[in-house]
């Protein structure tokens, strides 16, 4: 029996940064509609490990996959030949990210912030464009807050409207680097409910996070990154509760 | 009976905020100042303001001013457009692009500006012809260099050139400070390279180009060159009559003029890239 294509697949990833690796050699599958939670002490490689999912980062060796389809490369006779960046802008289409500063646009309110990718870069009607990102803002319960700039906003507000940005360009897979890592301990509930929402509603999600409640509660599978490699991984309640690598357990005693 | 402070008692709060009596005096002592420097500069003969009142809309002085504000205009025009391109080169990932960029700018900063228009008002003597030809092939174009360059074509040439080197610097600084994220964000989003450009980054740097553009577009205003312009036209009318102080005024209150209207243009823009 043939097993079904996964959403992403990693096989021997390796990341440098000036000489330094990074990523040395990451194998991961995410299946499509399940929810995938990367934890791990920092500098880990872990965000730079997403950067790669969406060709934020080149890699360096190994090879991705998302949808099936190779990232930043065409392979023609053995050999990887880099895309030009036009392509890789019509693969990320298909890739929402959220960060953990947020970055949304400051000089565009949130509506505008939600509706400028549909518009410029699929050519969508202003008129439609605005329809669907009213009812993401609404259903991010930021329905009074769509005319507002985000220097006007708290930062859960913020990273809410970075969602519903994400999710205007609807895509198949959804990238989270460390997305309550900023905000004050209060806001964190609100932003980790719009997610478990999503993860609900059946989207693909790659999770980097300290939440560890969250990566148990949502979590299909948790993996634990350091020192640029995959050490453990499994369900996130086994994995939480016996941790069968030192290094996990280690991390675990430190941050729980 | 003890008596308690504060709301506690019943009895609102008065705040008094503190007194700066100096600077009531001091603001006092401005104002007379002042007027004193009003009423002297008004009522001294030697300021000849019936000469001023002459001159200040004499067709002479009109055609210098709409001179001025031709080279400002087109000068500035080329510096921002030229200058934009120099700042994407200089900051592309192309080495021979960025390399061109910085030698172009290297060498027109370098060089006083006088000397470049010295250089392109003799042009003409470098090189007599212009000639446009195919390659080894037959001619298109045959003129007289001094035909086309003439001295108003040889001052924009120099300005906007010139002007281009220090734009770039200020444009090139104004993209470097948008924040890194912005472009990551942008480009998670599927955006292309010069939507992104168009977009995201080029209004967030307008914020921090307009203010030093303001100052090089008023210092242009004032570029001093032998051309009929403003203060030109005004040295050459007391140089007739020996109406300096008097012509040296008019010049400056259209100087005044000019420069409010570009400082209120400023403010607008900077209002329209404010960062909320």
């Amino acid at each position: 029996m043939q097993e079904a294509e996964p959403m992403v697949r990693i096989r021997g990833l390796v990341k440098r940064f000036a000489g330094r690796e990074v990523l040395s050699g990451i194998d991961l599958d995410v299946p499509a509609g399940s929810v995938m939670c990367i934890i791990g002490p920092s500098g880990s490689g872990k965000s730079t490990l997403l950067s790669c999912i969406n060709h934020l980062e080149r890699i360096d060796g190994g090879r991705l996959w998302v949808g099936g389809e190779l990232v930043g490369y065409r392979e023609y006779k053995g050999r990887l030949y880099e895309l030009p960046e036009r392509q890789i802008a019509g693969m990320r289409q298909k890739v929402g990210m959220v960060f953990q500063h947020f970055n949304l646009f400051p000089h565009m309110t949130a509506l505008q912030n939600i509706i400028e990718a549909p518009i410029r870069v699929k050519g969508e009607p202003a008129a439609t464009a605005k329809r669907r990102a009213m009812a993401l803002v609404e259903r991010g319960g930021l329905a009074a807050k769509h005319a507002s700039f985000p220097a006007q906003l708290s930062g859960g507000e913020q990273q809410r409207v970075a969602i519903a940005r994400a999710l205007a360009m609807e895509p198949q897979l959804m990238l989270f680097d460390e997305p309550t890592s900023a905000l004050d301990p209060e806001l964190v509930g609100e932003v980790l409910a719009v997610m478990k929402d999503l993860a609900r509603s059946g989207m693909t999600m790659v999770v980097v996070t300290h939440e560890l409640a969250f990566a148990r509660e949502v979590g299909d599978e948790l993996t634990f990154m350091d020192a640029g490699l995959v050490v453990e991984r499994g369900r996130p309640r086994d994995v939480l509760a016996a941790p069968q690598e030192a290094r996990t357990r280690d991390f675990l005693s430190r941050v729980l | 009976m003890i008596l308690k402070l504060g709301s506690d008692s019943g009895v609102p709060d008065v705040v008094v905020p503190l007194r700066h009596p100096w600077t009531w005096a001091a603001s006092g002592m401005a104002v007379l100042i002042a007027a004193a420097v009003a009423v002297s500069v008004a009522t001294n003969p030697a300021f000849q303001w019936p000469v001023v009142a002459k001159y200040l809309f004499d067709a002479q002085i009109l055609g210098g001013l709409l001179r001025t504000l031709e080279l400002t205009v087109v000068a500035m025009a080329m510096g921002l457009v030229l200058g934009t391109v120099l700042a994407i080169m200089r900051l592309s990932a192309n080495p021979l692009l960025s390399t061109l960029s910085w030698l172009y700018i290297w060498f027109f900063r370098s060089v006083p500006v006088l000397v470049q228009l010295i250089f392109w008002y003799n042009f003409g003597a470098l090189y007599p012809t212009l000639v446009l030809r195919v390659p080894f092939g037959p001619e298109l174009y045959h003129a007289s260099m001094n035909a086309v360059i003439t001295p108003l074509t040889a001052a924009l040439a120099g300005l906007g050139l010139a002007q281009a080197a220090y734009t770039a610097e200020v444009i090139r600084a104004g993209i470097a400070s948008v924040a890194h994220g912005q472009t990551r964000a942008a480009k998670a989003l599927g955006m292309r390279p010069a939507t992104i450009f168009v977009r995201i980054v080029f209004p967030q740097a307008m914020r921090v180009i307009i203010p030093p553009v303001g100052n090089e577009v008023i210092s242009m205003v004032k570029s001093v060159i032998a051309l009929s312009d403003l203060l030109y036209t005004a040295q050459l009318i007391y140089a007739r009559t020996y109406e300096t102080i008097p012509l040296l005024i008019v010049a400056s209150l259209w100087y005044l003029a000019i420069v409010s209207v570009l400082s209120a243009g400023q403010h607008v823009l900077e209002r329209r890239y404010r960062q909320r």
